[in-house]
């Protein structure tokens, strides 16, 4: 069991108020993603849940039980770092084992458990090598390994893949994936790219300066944000915000159009510009277009085969029923 | 554009180094030597320096007149036992403030420190008086107390700034993996300090070896160490310099030769964190 409820928790570092009052439920097995912006409070709350960071006020509950005052040590949560943080004294084995031999784990239970997490994680012919004789990706897997064996009720992850290189990245991302399809154990994985909150969670958390700015499914999201900072932030390239005298004509302070959800023509359209940089994906070509006289810079995502070169005039077309509408607030009209 | 030293440059800097080093050797080196001359030739002017008939009388008399291996003992135990009093009081403290600093942190270390800037001489009295109330004086004990206190802010100074080295994040791991707070000073931040730790010790040795005030001031004759040893050979009977050398050569072979097989240890302790 790992349900992990936040009531009304906050946090201050000295008179700087970080997490303002916050309540959150996590629900037993699933993959919840803190993003945000760096500074957002993401990984204080990670801590926070871990027992590493003091709350000012409000409660951690673990499985319905209050854990606000439980040391880390005691509250059964493994947590998988942004620099590893292996023993670099130890062997990979013994790094792995560590967890086992805090809880004084049967030595042959303990072997068992070890040959089987470096199995699956394919660090068998590792386990007599000390951390620093590994590449970054295996480091990664040692801790994610130390995690493991223990069998926890959740994973904390902070930042985990922001040391290693894009190609890694990738790879390491679906793994994490697939060991939470096979072990159905909660995971709680922080993250500032919006690219891995997406493809990895069931529920996402926004947070904003430590405050909560919408939770839900990763498609919830992308098709209904609940504000113009969760609008901008979920969606790669970003959604084109416009405010001004076109957003009035649509009855909103602000509209939001997807670069996907824009079609381009070279004869006639909504908008006009003159195309600026093109960046070609192959698949995909993200046209940036310039002087349509709505603001700012407006990105759009046409097929691969399209072709405009810079400073060609290009026209727009926004999908209307696609349009996002906020208020003065920022908030989203329904 | 890497600088480039020439081989002239290089063999310049090569016997400047040595001259400086032989500089700084050669009182050791003058005291060795004198410890295996006569008295007559010890004295001789104009000074010989290898031409003599070398002798080991000075140390066959110096260990008749007195008991080198009592004297050695108590330096040994003296030394030793305040610098593992010393650490083992150290490890906490500096852990706690490496890892769990308070805004008076700084304050205290700074405070530790300045310990040191007052001159022993300045509370010679109420410590001797110390000593005489609680029977202390004389004894291996209250030397190694003593003397792991003089030395204590040194090491928690050195600790304090090998500790600041270890990512903290390895010890919220060993937390979050479940170890205690002993479990997480035992088996993950001791090993990890050990080069640390070890220079730490060795220094702190050293000092305590070479500690002559107040081995010289609290003790008479149980629990005297090397210190008292030299000192008793600058005697009132008139100097006799070849006896006196072979005292003080008896007196620092052991530091010396403990110190030149662990100077790679000394020497990356006393870097360690300087370069990464």
């Amino acid at each position: 069991m790992g349900k992990i409820q936040l009531k009304k928790v906050t946090k201050k570092f000295g008179d700087t108020q970080v997490i303002p009052p916050l309540d959150l439920t996590i629900e037993d097995g699933e993959f919840t993603v803190f993003v945000g912006p760096s500074g957002c409070g993401k990984s204080t709350l990670l801590r926070m849940i871990a027992g590493l960071e003091d709350l000012t006020s409000g409660e951690v509950a673990i499985d319905d039980t209050d854990a606000t005052n439980t040391p880390p040590a005691k509250r059964g949560l493994a947590m998988v770092f942004q620099s590893y943080a292996l023993y670099p004294h130890m062997s990979v084995r013994k790094n792995i084992a560590f967890p086992l031999r805090m809880a004084k784990m049967d030595p042959a239970e303990q072997n068992r458990r070890i040959e089987a997490a470096a199995a699956a994680l394919n660090l068998t012919d590792y386990l007599d090598r000390r951390p620093g004789q590994l590449s970054g990706g295996q480091r990664q897997r040692v801790a994610i390994g130390r995690a493991i064996v223990r069998e926890p009720s959740a994973f904390l992850f902070d930042e985990p893949l922001s040391n290693l290189d894009a190609a890694l990245r990738v790879g390491m991302r679906l793994e994490i994936c697939e060991m939470h399809k096979r072990l159905q154990t909660t995971m709680i994985y922080v993250t500032h790219d919006q690219v891995e909150a997406m493809t990895m969670a069931d529920k996402i958390v926004v947070l904003q300066a430590g405050v909560i700015e919408q939770v839900g499914s990763p498609l919830e999201l992308y098709h209904t944000p609940r504000n113009v900072f969760v609008a901008g932030f979920i969606g790669s390239p970003k959604m084109n915000l416009i405010t001004g005298a076109e957003a009035a004509k649509h009855n909103a302070e602000t509209i939001g159009i997807r670069p996907e959800h824009i079609d381009v023509s070279a004869t006639k359209g909504t908008w006009s510009g003159r195309v600026g940089v093109a960046e070609h994906l192959g698949s995909d070509t993200f046209f940036h277009i310039h002087d349509t006289g709505l603001g700012d810079m407006i990105t759009v995502r046409a097929p691969g085969e399209v072709s405009f070169n810079t400073g060609d005039t290009i026209h727009l077309t926004p999908r209307t029923d696609q349009m996002h509408r906020f208020d003065a607030k920022g908030l989203r009209i329904a | 554009m890497a600088r480039s030293i020439t081989n002239n440059r290089k063999a310049l800097n090569t016997a400047i180094a040595w001259t400086i080093g032989l500089l700084i050797f050669f009182p050791i080196l003058w005291t060795i030597l004198t410890s295996f001359k006569t008295e007559a030739q010890a004295i001789a002017d104009p000074p010989i320096f290898l031409f003599f008939d070398w002798t080991l009388e000075n140390y066959a008399v110096v260990q008749e007149r007195s008991n080198y291996t009592r004297f050695l003992m108590n330096s040994i135990i003296i030394a030793g036992g305040s610098t593992l009093l010393g650490v083992i009081i150290a490890v906490p403290a500096a852990w706690s403030m490496a890892f769990v600093p308070s805004n008076r942190t700084k304050d205290i270390l700074l405070w530790m420190l300045s310990t040191k800037m007052l001159p022993a001489v300045g509370v010679l009295y109420p410590i001797y008086l110390i000593f005489i109330k609680m029977g202390l004086l004389d004894s291996r004990i209250g030397l190694t107390v003593i003397l792991m206190l003089i030395n204590l802010p040194i090491i928690v100074w050195m600790l304090y700034t090998y500790f600041r080295e270890i990512p903290g994040e390895i010890l919220e791991a060993a937390r979050m993996d479940g170890a205690s707070l002993r479990d997480e000073i035992l088996y993950v931040l001791t090993p990890m300090a050990i080069p640390g730790i070890a220079s730490t010790l060795l220094l702190n040795f050293i000092l305590a070896w070479n500690e002559a005030f107040w081995t010289l001031n609290l003790t008479a004759a149980k629990a005297a160490p090397l210190t008292a040893f030299i000192a008793s050979y600058s005697s009132p009977e008139g100097l006799f310099y070849a006896k006196l050398s072979a005292a003080s050569t008896m007196a620092i072979a052991p530091i010396l030769i403990l110190g030149w097989f662990s100077q790679k240890q000394l020497v990356r302790g006393l870097t360690f964190g300087a370069v990464k």
